[in-house]
């Protein structure tokens, strides 16, 4: 039998409300060990919970899930307690004194409700990103996945190579049925639109990763012009050190911000320019690095006429002047504040126009099947190619997608052909 | 009365009766074969054909393992034809027209000549057991016993069959099912599930009652392609053509009227039919769109009266079967021999079976053919041939053989009816094999005939051919290998391919489309010496050497899995984190490796994973 598993599903800390869930076919003797009493399903009931020697633990609202209509599939408990460290560690105590159930471990629930088919694995890839969602249009990403929009999709995918090799192998195994002779134009039609969207969903990769884990701007110039305060004045905070002495920033420094829902991180890199420190020069060479894998750059000059490092940029990257306050001209000024709105507004622009294209998928992995898929695919395009062969391509676009869409099934192909041909001399 | 000593004792003498007895004798076992008349030995029940797509790759098979199918059906072929032959060599499959007579006669003759292979009449009504349950041989309905190490049983449809023609229906199957109600009880509880599945059969009409001249015409090939790789020259048998008519509205018409009568449509019927070969009811309620069906007119000998029309079995009433036969063309005066019907019976779910075909729940005690769910000669045969291989194995203390889905569609076969269990009456297509592109009819005795000579299956007549011509084939490979061609004999051997491409080997140009051998050997004589035949061969293997690679790398994953041996008692529930219904799955089919449990459905990655970690933390645990 599953063992009860039971873990804190709020944050550690200090807190209005601490939850804790019970899952599994002891959440409810676990309760009653407790001295609670179980309420019907889907509603609650407040409990007063002791621990093994009747002493009172908490004040707790219970609520519980029947087996079959919870996150895990399995009978669920919540106790939902009063939000102190203490209140949290002696409850968790008492429950690991009854025996009956298990700390879980890390991404237990999730799994057991994958398990249970309460979710798919692409429901649950969008959940843990929904959880770990830090802004509003990560938010609704991950919300989209979670909703099952990846599984929609994938699921047409499936239908559409299922129906190519459909087609395919009734011309083999049913040669002298009453089968379509040439099924070549569907066929192709089918891979070609399957190739067109994995190539779409695989291009917008980038796009789903920088939302993820946040739209890179690397702020890029000469020492002293100005990136560490405008870092500074950006983010309000002082997580990049500001001295007047050039050359004052090594190592690279990431700041996290919210523009627009969007998740932003900037980074402060070391100035540009040629030194015979050795350590400032790795710094150099570190930044530059970093700067040409960041989402955009934004290249800061204080002189009239700016010399920016073209090698770096690209046609959406900003080239900005600072210390207008000083020295006059359009530009931003981080001492009176001067064009830092509208800098904001541009950044979030392009951030934006890249995260439109954002597609569903957003990890290494799925990217990586999507483009081996792709390549199978485009074998089918070659000329004489022999059908066997050509279903044999598809096989393997459908292994790698096998982690997304699940294996080839040769009964879904044998059911697509039974259903649409007329077969049986 | 007790007969002793046998080492295998195989009830049945159909199609895997047959091969079981055969290869058991082979192996040098001393075998019964009990048959309730010898004159049902290699009898065929249902159309008098062999063959065809995955079912003649597996004839194939059968052949280079030694089993007698192949050759018994090239001695009563009356038409060989070569499915797919415009095609890709890998998807060709050998099927031929049978004389049933013929067949069964020159099956009976392996029969009889086969060493230490002893035919009792009988009908055998239950399993002797030792005290420990184990079968120990056969009571006959006598009350004779026959006495063996271990029993193989081909038994068909004996579970309890169920004519329907109409609303009629009778008890149907060879095996009355009261006599043998012991036999029947043991394997129902020992079988995990026991399923209903049905079949039908079209009218047999009377030859001379079909005007030939009114209908089309479909011969055989000029030169036929045999099954078996010892078979040459001109076929034994008369070679005849069949007939080739249609369905039309008057005739859809009639079924339509009268589908309450059918008893399939007249809710008579429970069990799953097979898709692939549904009733003329099912054609005209099924695809309305279509107002004509092909009928192939497949004469059953060369001296039979009856003829078999391939394509219009039914359940319908006699009288409106002859209404509906009378409707088309050609069979306008056509009278019914024997009407068709519908058959309804039980099998054993197959995944009570190991990969052995041993019946997990009773040691000693093995199951091939229709009663493990499957349909067609080929497929019985086959699992025939591996029940007997095994049963004669066990009988000498020695381990089972298992074939790989790589091995071949034995292998395929077997492995798709222990592990996913069938739906539907089960026939093999070469879409179920994953490794079709290597697992090709042509070279069936490359891929297991060494192997068959290792375990004892292959005799040495066969053996000394095949050596004969594993030499010539390596012989060539390397001539065509060393023959280098320039760009203009390039395009001298492969017609319409342009002139400036890349000097090739010959085994290279050989690979690409439209090559042609004979343009071949006329620019470079010296290859002739091969041998049309072999280099054709070679041909067919150079065609997929570009995929080879791919295939060798899945085929190396999937043996890496297959050598993850999961424990035999494995308590699947005790392991966290597997959904129910997968539990269920699994303890059903009690995959014997890790590849294998993969394959059931369900079971996913994650799901491997968890199985995986379970298995080694045990394996730690005891160690």
């Amino acid at each position: 039998m599953e063992e009860t598993i039971f873990a804190l599903a709020t944050a550690r800390g200090k807190a209005g409300l601490a939850v804790i869930r019970i899952s599994g076919p002891n959440a409810v003797p676990v309760l009653s060990a407790l001295g609670g009493k179980v309420p019907a399903p889907r509603s609650s009931r407040l409990c007063v919970l002791r621990d093994g020697t009747r002493g009172v633990l908490d004040h707790a609202l219970v609520l519980y899930f029947a087996e079959g209509a919870s996150f895990t599939d399995e009978d669920v408990v919540e106790l939902h307690l009063h939000g102190s460290i203490a209140i949290v560690q002696a409850v968790i105590a008492a429950i690991l004194d009854t025996g009956l159930a298990r700390m879980a471990g890390p991404g237990e629930f999730t799994r057991r409700a994958l398990m249970n088919e309460r979710l798919d694995l692409t429901q649950v890839q969008g959940l843990s990103d929904m959880i770990d969602a830090e802004t509003e249009v990560q938010r609704r990403h991950a919300l989209r996945v979670f909703g099952g929009e990846m599984s929609e999709q994938v699921a047409e995918w499936r239908v559409k190579l299922i129906r190519a090799a459909a087609l395919l192998e009734a011309t083999i195994d049913f040669a002298e049925e009453d089968t379509p002779e040439d099924v070549e134009p569907e066929v192709r039609a089918l891979l070609e639109n399957v190739i067109g969207d994995l190539r779409r969903a695989s291009k917008g990769f980038g796009a789903a990763r920088t939302l993820r884990d946040g739209f890179e701007v690397a702020l890029i110039g000469a020492p002293n012009a100005g990136k560490s305060s405008l870092l500074n004045r950006l983010t309000g905070s002082d997580a990049a050190i500001v001295s007047k002495v050039a050359g004052t920033t090594r190592d690279i420094i990431e700041v996290r911000m919210n523009i627009d829902g969007m998740l932003i991180l900037i980074l402060d890199t070391a100035g540009l320019r040629h030194t015979e420190d050795e350590v400032e020069s790795i710094g150099v060479t570190r930044a530059r690095a970093r700067a040409k894998d960041a989402d955009l750059r934004i290249f800061l000059h204080e002189e009239e006429v700016p010399e920016p490092p073209f090698d770096l940029l690209t046609e959406e990257d900003l080239i900005v002047r600072t210390k207008v306050d000083v020295r006059g001209g359009s530009g931003i000024s981080n001492v009176t504040g001067e064009g830092i709105e509208e800098l904001v507004e541009k950044i979030g622009a392009v951030a934006e126009r890249r995260v439109d294209a954002a597609s569903l998928f957003s990890r290494e992995r799925d990217r990586a099947s999507l483009e081996n898929a792709v390549l199978s695919l485009e074998e089918t395009r070659l000329m004489d190619l022999p059908v066997e062969v050509q279903v044999a391509s598809i096989r393997n676009a459908v292994m790698h997608l096998a982690d997304i869409i699940g294996a080839f099934d040769v009964e879904f192909v044998l059911d697509d052909i039974f259903r649409s041909f007329c077969i049986g001399k | 009365m007790k007969q002793f000593g046998f080492d295998v004792v195989v009830v049945g003498a159909g199609h895997a009766g047959c091969e079981a007895a055969l290869a058991a004798s082979r192996l040098g076992a001393s075998v019964a074969l009990v048959t309730f008349s010898r004159n049902d030995i290699g009898t065929m029940s249902c159309n008098p054909a062999i063959g065809g797509l995955g079912k003649g790759h597996l004839v194939r098979e059968i052949d280079a393992l030694d089993g007698a199918m192949a050759r018994v059906a090239d001695a009563s072929g009356i038409q060989f034809r070569l499915l797919n032959r415009r095609k890709g060599p890998a998807v060709r499959g050998p099927r031929a027209q049978i004389d049933r007579d013929l067949y069964r006669v020159g099956m009976t003759r392996e029969i009889e000549n086969a060493l230490n292979l002893r035919v009792i009449e009988g009908e055998v009504v239950d399993l002797l057991v030792s005290s420990n349950e184990a079968a120990r041989g056969v009571l006959l309905s006598d009350g004779s016993e026959v006495d063996a190490k271990t029993v193989v049983l081909t038994v068909g449809t004996f579970l309890g069959g169920v004519i329907h023609i109409g609303n009629e229906r009778h008890a149907g199957g060879r095996m009355g099912a009261r006599s043998a109600k012991k036999l029947a009880e043991r394997i129902r509880s020992g079988a995990f599930a026991v399923g209903r599945l049905k079949t039908g059969t079209p009218p047999r009409l009377h030859r001379n009652t079909i005007n030939w001249a009114g209908i089309g015409s479909q011969p055989g090939d000029e030169q036929p392609t045999f099954f078996s790789f010892l078979t040459r020259g001109q076929p034994n048998a008369a070679q005849i053509s069949c007939g080739i008519t249609h369905t039309n509205g008057k005739t859809h018409e009639i079924i339509r009227e009268n589908l309450h009568q059918s008893a399939m449509y007249g809710g008579m019927i429970d069990g799953i039919g097979p898709r692939y070969c549904p009733s003329i009811e099912d054609k005209v309620v099924r695809f309305t769109e279509k107002d004509s069906h092909q009928v192939f007119v497949e004469p059953e000998g060369l001296k039979s009266d009856l003829v078999y029309p391939n394509g219009i079995s039914t359940s319908l009433p006699a009288d409106i079967q002859i209404d509906y036969v009378r409707s088309i063309a050609g069979f306008e005066r056509a009278k019914i021999a024997q009407p068709g019907y519908a058959i309804e019976y039980d099998y054993v779910d197959p995944r009570s079976l190991d990969r052995t075909l041993l019946f997990r729940s009773i040691p000693n005690l093995y199951l091939a053919g229709q009663i493990n769910g499957t349909t067609g000669y080929e497929e019985a045969g086959a699992q025939g041939l591996v029940a007997g291989l095994n049963a004669a194995r066990a009988s000498s203390g020695v381990a089972g053989i298992t074939f790989s889905r790589s091995d071949g569609y034995i292998g395929v076969l077997i492995d798709d009816l222990v592990t996913r269990g069938v739906s539907e009456p089960y026939r093999m297509f070469t879409s179920r094999a994953e490794y079709r592109l290597t697992l090709r009819a042509d070279n069936a005795d490359s891929r297991l005939t060494d192997f068959g000579r290792q375990i004892g299956l292959v005799k040495d007549p066969r053996w000394k051919k095949f050596a004969a011509k594993k030499d010539r084939l390596s012989t060539a490979r390397s001539a065509l290998k060393s023959t280098k061609l320039g760009p203009q004999a390039v395009s001298a051997v492969v017609p319409g391919l342009r002139i400036n491409g890349p000097s090739r080997s010959a085994y290279d140009v050989l690979s690409l489309a439209g090559a042609e051998i004979a343009e071949l050997f006329a620019s470079y004589p010296h290859l002739k010496s091969h041998g049309y035949e072999t280099v054709d061969q070679l041909q067919n293997e150079a065609v997929y050497s570009m995929y080879e690679a791919r295939q060798d790398r899945e085929i190396s994953a999937l043996e890496r899995d297959e050598a993850i041996l999961l424990p035999k008692d494995l308590d699947y529930r005790k392991i966290g984190s597997l959904s129910k219904e997968v539990c269920g799955k699994l303890e059903l089919a009690r995959p014997e490796t890790i590849a294998q449990a993969g394959r059931i459905e369900g079971v996913t990655p994650a799901a491997l994973t968890a199985i995986l970690a379970h298995t080694r933390g045990r394996a730690k645990r005891s160690a």
